[in-house]
């Protein structure tokens, strides 16, 4: 697979994302993913870079390009402590209309950007999934509702952690 | 060979609620394996979900996604019987897709 310096894509991307040529997208996503026509078929890069950083402010960042702010109109669904880190059950919620996507990171992890899903117009602003936990972190939801970004954390004990060794 | 995707998609009212269970390891690269060796990530990227040609659904993951991920959500302007289709592909290029009938 042909590696183009991927940062440098990156950047390119968030340029392109900006200026809203989603022509060009398509053409990026088509080199970056030689191998995968499937995803360039779809129109989606995956969001790469945001996922390799540390830290949750600055995967919000990687990932938005801008920080979010606290609401209790998010909603998180977890559990006070987690037995098992492999394994942790969160649900996020919100009765913010105009939802576009919602993202969890969990602060602690190697990575912090655990999962971030994309709501098209008529899909609910609901999700459900179970992930990985090193230790005890806080875990953040973050809303993306008309173009600005709304969050809600929870601290979750990890009893074992998920990340083995 | 048996497919690694699981899903039930349930119609009541205007609302499709849908539950995906998938199988992949999802090795997060973290691990070391009982040789002391790490075992280099292997995890699923991205999930799409499809009804009547439209994404309804996107799924970005990284390593930190459970073994076996689960996911719920719901959608609206699905149908009994109508196909909804259920695609991923991972970090190695590795993908499979499949269809289900909203029930």
């Amino acid at each position: 697979m042909i590696h183009l310096s991927p940062g440098r894509v990156d950047a390119t991307r968030r340029l392109v994302l900006k200026g809203g040529a989603v022509v060009a997208l398509a053409g990026i996503a088509g080199i970056r993913f030689g191998l995968a026509p499937a995803l360039a078929a779809a129109n989606d890069a995956y969001p790469d870079a945001a996922f390799k950083v540390k830290g949750a402010d600055g995967a919000i960042q990687a990932l938005y390009g801008k920080a979010a702010e606290k609401s209790d109109k998010v909603r998180m669904d977890a559990p006070e402590i987690a037995e098992n880190g492999a394994v942790v059950p969160v649900s996020v919620t919100t009765t913010l209309p105009g939802v576009t996507s919602i993202a969890i990171f969990v602060a602690e992890n190697p990575n912090a950007l655990a999962a971030s899903y994309r709501i098209p117009a008529g899909t609910m602003p609901s999700v459900a999934n179970r992930l990985k936990m090193a230790k005890t972190s806080n875990v953040i939801a973050v809303v993306e509702a008309g173009g600005k970004l709304y969050s809600a954390s929870k601290e979750i004990k990890v009893t074992i952690g998920g990340c083995g060794g | 060979m048996a497919s690694t995707i699981r899903v039930r998609a349930t119609s009541s009212g205007d609302t499709t609620e849908v539950q995906a269970l998938i199988q992949h390891p999802m090795d997060s690269g973290f691990v070391k394996n009982s040789a002391g060796e790490l075992i280099p990530p292997h995890f699923i990227q991205q999930l799409t979900f499809e009804h009547g040609g439209k994404p309804v659904f996107i799924a970005d993951w990284g390593p930190a996604v459970s073994k076996d991920p689960y996911v719920k959500f719901s959608f609206k302007g699905g149908k009994k019987g109508d196909d909804l289709k259920i695609s991923w592909i991972d970090n190695k290029g590795a993908s499979d897709s499949s269809t289900a009938k909203i029930q």
